[in-house]
């Protein structure tokens, strides 16, 4: 016979993180779909939707976003995983590697957006470092608003450099999962290191590269701090644009409409990955 | 050609020595099994010879072919882990393959050769499945199998046969045994347990803190130990020790005398230790006296512990033995069956 105690335990153990999910996410999320579907006066409407869509912006916001997650993720994925295999390889000195690659963790996003500010703005460390080489004659205008190029790709290193370290982190962590035989049997049986990535390695880092898929995806389609300490309102994107509704323009209901179409596409992302990198029913060891 | 040479092998950890000086020589198509207890060496012995470990000094060559120095994936030998690690992500085909398309062999000879190994080991049937959905002797034919049809001369196995249960052990022993009948492989097997070890080996090699103990065939090593830890490793139940010396035609210690007949004159007060085998003693009317402490029935015979002086002995006797504990009795021993160790390193004496 189990005790009560024992019994309610793991619903008291549950309790802390279901308040704050419920407080924070759930709450606000429901509270946000209703906004985006009530109109200004009273009632059910979907006027909000409509003036999203006839936005300007809308359709610049859309497209940024999807380049943004289509350019940033892939590039995550794959640097963190070379830095994680690297270091998985335990080399000499391989933790000091771990270290530097963990600073950024400690940075806020809105700071990272500032820092490569002072990285690619007119008199910023990007330009005198080429100046001072020689490279230009005159700075060159990074960020201007009609060089998209040049913003996008501040975006995407800033980016990169920002938040590459926590997809870094769950990999290592999912490499360190798969037991040691795994490598030496590869190794064994003829793989060498690159076959042994691809046939053994990678397939068992499926559930950890789902991961950070699904958490980078979610955090690229609400990409805005490094955007707007970069770009300013120059590169619109959905998070920002419903920020710039809700505290500029002050309509929180077209804010809530945005917010909703960034729900929506994290949704289908996540769904995707499951359908595509889910391990197979049969390959879960009970 | 594929002789195994194990030549003044040393392994240390930091300041451990795993493996002090190995020398061993495996004959093409032998079954060699490393036996001893836990931590003595033996996984680190055959991953050396593997390359999944790297010696300190000393030499390995496989047939012809120094390969001290070679990765794994270039010795060419083969390898059944403790722990099968058989893929969770492949299904059993691709496992058993997996070794012949790292290989790159062409697709139809990698087909016919993954439905041979299934042949053998019984696992046509599930060559779609996946591990997870195999039981534990399944898994581990699946490890047996992929090493098998990569047709490497060298078969490593470490105790391959640990994870399964008893039922399932006596059978996968019997299996393996008759594999190698009959594909002749020269094998390293790898294991602690000594009733594998004599029912597998052509020959086993005892080790014992990093050291090989004694090599020899699985009867010269139970009838002839080298040493006392041997005859104690060996057997169930172990090989009987009585401690004492020879004084006035007899092996007297502390509570008891056994009459000796024939015994060198220089070994007149030695301090020595007797071994005895439990099946070398009988239960007679008179001779070296005895208390009875336990009695097991184990079907075909009956397991008799005594008090021997203030020793415990293991006697076998038939299985209608009319002995109860605390009984007294007497025992014989057969004097040709007695072994003799020095007292103090236990080596083997001969009389
Ligand atoms: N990777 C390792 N690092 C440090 N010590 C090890 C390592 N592998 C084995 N050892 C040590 O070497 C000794 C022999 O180990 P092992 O070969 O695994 O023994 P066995 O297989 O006979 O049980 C043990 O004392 C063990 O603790
Ligand atoms: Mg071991």
């Amino acid at each position: 016979m189990r005790t009560r105690t024992e019994r309610f335990l793991p619903f008291a153990l549950l309790l802390p993180t279901i308040a704050f999910l419920t407080l924070l996410i759930v709450i606000p999320m429901v509270q946000a779909l209703l906004l985006s579907v009530m109109a200004e006066s009273d009632g059910l409407s979907l006027d909000n939707f409509q003036r999203m869509f006839a936005d300007v912006n809308f359709s610049d916001a859309w497209r940024n976003t999807l380049l943004l997650l289509i350019l940033i993720v892939p590039l995550q994925i794959v640097l963190a995983l070379v830095m994680a295999l690297l270091i998985n390889s335990r080399f000499r000195g391989h933790g000091i590697f771990l270290y530097i690659y963990a600073i950024p963790l400690a940075i806020s996003d809105l700071a990272a957006g500032i820092l490569w500010l002072a990285v690619f703005t007119e008199r910023g460390y990007l330009n005198s470092t080429l100046q001072n080489a020689g490279v230009i004659d005159q700075p060159v205008l990074w960020l201007s608003f009609d060089n998209f190029a040049g913003i996008l790709s501040a975006i995407v290193i800033a980016e990169s450099w920002r938040a590459t370290a926590l997809v870094l982190v769950i990999l290592i962590a999912g490499l360190q999962l798969i037991p040691r035989d795994f490598f030496e049997a590869a190794d064994l049986f003829g793989a060498n290191r690159l076959r042994r990535t691809v046939h053994v390695v990678l397939p068992l880092l499926r559930p950890s590269l789902q991961s950070a898929l699904i958490i980078r995806t979610i955090f690229a389609f609400q990409t805005f701090a490094v955007v707007f300490a970069l770009a300013g309102r120059n590169m619109p994107v959905l998070a920002g644009e419903a920020y710039t509704w809700y505290a500029t323009n002050r309509n929180e209901h077209v804010a809530a409409a945005y917010a909703v179409v960034v729900l929506g596409l994290t949704v289908v992302a996540i769904i995707v990955y499951l359908r595509v990198l889910g391990l197979r029913e049969a390959e879960v060891q009970r | 050609m594929s002789s195994i040479a194990i030549d003044a092998v040393s392994k240390i950890f930091g300041k451990t020595p795993a493996l002090k000086d190995i020398a061993l020589d495996i004959r093409d198509g032998e079954f060699m099994v490393l036996l001893g207890p836990s931590g003595c060496g033996k996984t680190t012995l055959l991953r050396c010879v593997a390359g999944l470990e790297q010696v300190n000094s000393g030499r390995i060559r496989i047939g012809e072919r120094d390969v001290t120095d070679l990765a794994p994936r270039d010795r060419n030998i083969a390898m059944v882990f403790q722990s099968y690690a058989v893929f969770p992500h492949m299904t059993v085909g691709s496992n058993i393959g997996f070794g012949l398309r790292m290989k790159r062999r062409p697709k139809p000879e990698i087909e016919r050769r993954v439905r041979e190994g299934a042949e053998l080991l019984g696992l046509v049937p599930f060559l779609d499945r996946y591990p997870a959905q195999l039981s534990g002797g399944q898994r581990q034919r699946v490890a047996v199998a992929r090493a098998l049809v990569m047709d490497a001369p060298v078969l490593l196995m470490d105790e391959p046969l640990s994870n399964l249960d008893a039922l399932l052990r006596l059978q996968a022993r019997a299996d393996l045994k008759r594999l190698h009948k009959e594909v002749k492989r020269t094998t390293i097997y790898v294991t602690h347990d000594q009733v594998e070890a004599m029912s597998m080996g052509d020959r086993i090699a005892v080790m014992r803190e990093g050291a090989i103990e004694q090599l020899g065939a699985p009867m010269e090593i139970y009838d002839n130990p080298a040493t006392q830890f041997v005859g104690g490793f060996i057997g169930s139940p172990p090989m009987n020790f009585l401690r004492g010396a020879i004084r006035d035609g007899s092996f007297t210690g502390d509570g008891f005398a056994v009459p000796i007949t024939r015994m060198r004159g220089d070994l007149q007060g030695r301090e020595m230790v007797l071994g005895v085998r439990a099946e070398h003693i009988t239960i007679a009317d008179d001779g070296i006296p005895a208390r009875v402490m336990v009695v097991e029935p184990l079907g075909s015979h009956a397991l008799v512990t005594v008090l021997v002086g203030k020793t415990a002995v293991k006697v076998q006797a038939p299985i209608d033995v009319a002995v109860r504990p605390d009984q007294a009795i007497n025992l014989h021993f057969d004097e040709a069956t007695l072994r003799w160790m020095d007292a103090g390193t236990g080596s083997a004496i001969q009389r």
